[in-house]
């Protein structure tokens, strides 16, 4: 009886257009139900209500810890036998007031701050932010600088890739991915290390510029490392692309359209898997990726295995504009050389009054910012990220919001989940990439 | 629809008023802005005299700020939209965009602002039982107390 129920409200689904699947407000495949409310059902493992559809149905809760939740997500599913029917994922575990903690800390802290959001992709949260006070303070970094900007995103671009091939394969229990993913994601943080000092959480794109130029012979470690991954990336096809058992784990798992990922503002490669092509590099160039060659990978299906290929492919594509920029930096300054902005050499401390004074002011009172309000986006390994700044004239920003794009693309997880067994509900969690650090900010 | 347009660093900024925004964003989407990036809200509490608000816009202590972009012509439009602090209602854009489900939520659970005919108007970051909305100014930062605690040596 229930199988009947269900069928004629899948059959009444189909009939709608794509993107009125997603506003539905009733019978959609997201389950609106509070925490508590899941907590009491869960207990009684199968919910009594008067509606015969939902007679067999179960609430399973899944997660915050579980290890392919990729840190503190939890899910609330909705189970009819194995299939999912409708889910919630229930946020904020690991909230910790980011945005709030930002209105307390200077522009020069700031950037501290940010960088502790999306801790696999750090740079890119850096760049938004200093992206944002530049426009703000309507400076112009040095060519040098944007250069560096896009080499270290680029870098952190495949690290970010590299660390959703290992943990993709190992959610799918292709084990041994796990650890070369790893590997070679340990490569490009060797490299980070050298630049930045720190493996992660850089605090290396301020605004201005870079906190420190490239180090002597940069370009030997760059080639490198241009030696060693794209032979690994076709190690990866080998274990991973053309094996039956992973294909038949990804393909057509959580399926997407184009007009569902654009209704749910889903980016990144969610919506270029539905084989649209939009990515800001191409769309809304900025920094100098109007002047390398590169192209957008764009899917077919939607499915999971599409979310795979995508990164893959796109780390490779990062690799090819790493090559150009390795023959195309220019030579200059880091940072902008305003004394009011950026701190002045740690020479001139010693042999300069005003130095001294300014590079006190810069780190204690941080430098004033003109009022105003801005958006600043860029295209991060997971979609668009953006960051709204509106400045009071002071030194600490009035109000700064991060839009992350795993906290928006995490919506997409019901309907991507619907109709799925709970086994691919895994393989979905993990085709989405979220970082938890900022979704939850 | 004639609504207070200003262009701030190279980027448009629409001001419509609270009433006006369920058309205006209809008008919007088939205009071709095709998703809404970004919904968030700023409290303007201590900085009642903010930047780049035209003349005939009633400042108030909210403000929506919605990010919207079209992917056929590459442009990007922002809606900034005054909300009393008595009783700060929207009206949800989620019939419209479905995307804006978690951001709204977002905004409720930082502010206190309440989007009418909301599918699922719940916290979202903060604990279910929390009282009092983070991000508002009058929101203390909050902080650990630290004991110190003299040692119970005997001496």
């Amino acid at each position: 009886m229930t199988s009947e129920v269900t069928e004629t409200s899948n059959q009444s689904l189909s009939a709608l257009s794509n993107d009125e699947r997603v506003c539905l407000r009733e019978g959609s495949a997201v389950l609106r139900i509070s925490e508590s409310d899941a907590t009491s059902k869960t207990k009684n493992e199968i919910t009594e209500t008067s509606d015969p559809s939902e007679e067999t149905r179960m609430i399973l809760n899944m997660g915050p810890s579980h290890p392919s939740t990729h840190g503190v997500l939890r899910l609330i599913l909705e189970l009819e036998g194995e299939t999912v029917e409708r889910s919630k994922p229930v946020i904020g575990y690991l909230h910790t007031g980011m945005e709030k903690t930002a209105e307390t800390l200077s522009y020069t802290q700031g950037s501290t701050n940010v960088t502790r959001m999306d801790y696999a992709s750090p740079l890119f949260t850096e760049l938004a932010f200093s992206l944002a006070v530049e426009k703000l303070l309507e400076i112009e970094v040095p060519v040098r600088a944007t250069w560096i900007r896009m080499l270290m995103c680029e870098l952190n671009r495949i690290s970010s890739h590299l660390l959703f091939q290992a943990t993709n394969g190992m959610d799918l229990g292709a084990v041994s991915m796990m650890i070369y993913g790893w590997r070679e994601r340990e490569e490009v943080l060797r490299f980070f290390e050298k630049v930045t000092g720190l493996r992660m959480n850089h605090n290396y794109i301020r605004p201005g510029g870079v906190a420190v130029d490239l180090h002597d012979g940069w370009q030997d470690d760059l080639r490198n490392l241009l030696e060693i991954i794209p032979p690994r990336l076709d190690e990866y096809d080998d274990l991973l692309t053309g094996q039956p058992l992973f294909q038949k784990r990804l393909q057509g798992v959580g399926s997407l359209n184009t007009s569902e990922a654009i209704a749910l503002s889903a980016t990144g490669p969610i919506l270029r898997s539905t084989g649209y092509d939009w990515d800001l590099r191409k769309d809304e160039p900025y920094l100098a990726y109007d002047q390398v060659d590169f192209d957008v990978i764009v899917g077919t299906h939607g499915d999971s295995f599409d979310r795979f290929a995508i990164r893959l492919n796109e780390v490779r594509e990062s690799l090819r504009i790493v090559e150009q920029i390795l023959d195309l930096m220019p030579s200059g300054d880091y940072r902008i050389q305003d004394k009011k902005i950026t701190p002045p050499p740690r020479a001139r401390i010693d042999e300069s009054m005003e130095a001294l004074i300014h590079h006190f002011k810069i780190f204690t009172e941080g430098f004033h910012v003109p009022p105003g309000e801005v958006y600043a986006a860029v295209e991060s390994p997971r979609g668009e990220l953006g960051c709204y700044l509106v400045s009071d004239g002071s030194p600490n920003p009035y109000r700064m919001h991060i839009r992350g794009p795993s906290f928006v693309n995490l919506q997409t997880l019901p309907h991507l989940m619907r109709g799925g067994l709970i086994a691919d509900a895994v393989a979905v969690i993990s085709s989405i990439d979220p970082i938890m650090g900022e979704v939850d900010r | 629809m004639n609504v207070p347009t200003v262009e701030t660093f190279g980027q448009k900024v629409l001001h419509p008023k609270v009433e006006e925004l369920i058309d205006l964003a209809t008008e919007l989407k088939q205009e071709g802005f095709n998703m809404v990036v970004d919904l968030t809200a700023v409290d303007y509490l201590s900085f009642p005299t903010r930047a780049d608000l035209p003349e005939n816009v009633n400042p108030e202590r909210f403000e929506i700020v919605i990010s919207m972009i079209n992917h056929q012509t590459r442009e990007r439009l922002r809606l900034r939209v005054q909300i009393q602090e008595e009783d700060p209602v929207v009206p949800s854009l989620f019939d419209l965009y479905p995307g804006t489900e978690s951001m709204e939520r977002e905004v409720f659970d930082m502010f206190g602002i309440s989007f009418s005919d909301h599918p699922d108007p719940t916290r979202i970051l903060m604990p279910e039982d929390w009282v009092g909305h983070p991000l508002r100014k009058d929101f203390s930062v909050g902080q650990i107390p630290v004991q110190f605690k003299a040692s119970k040596a005997k001496r």
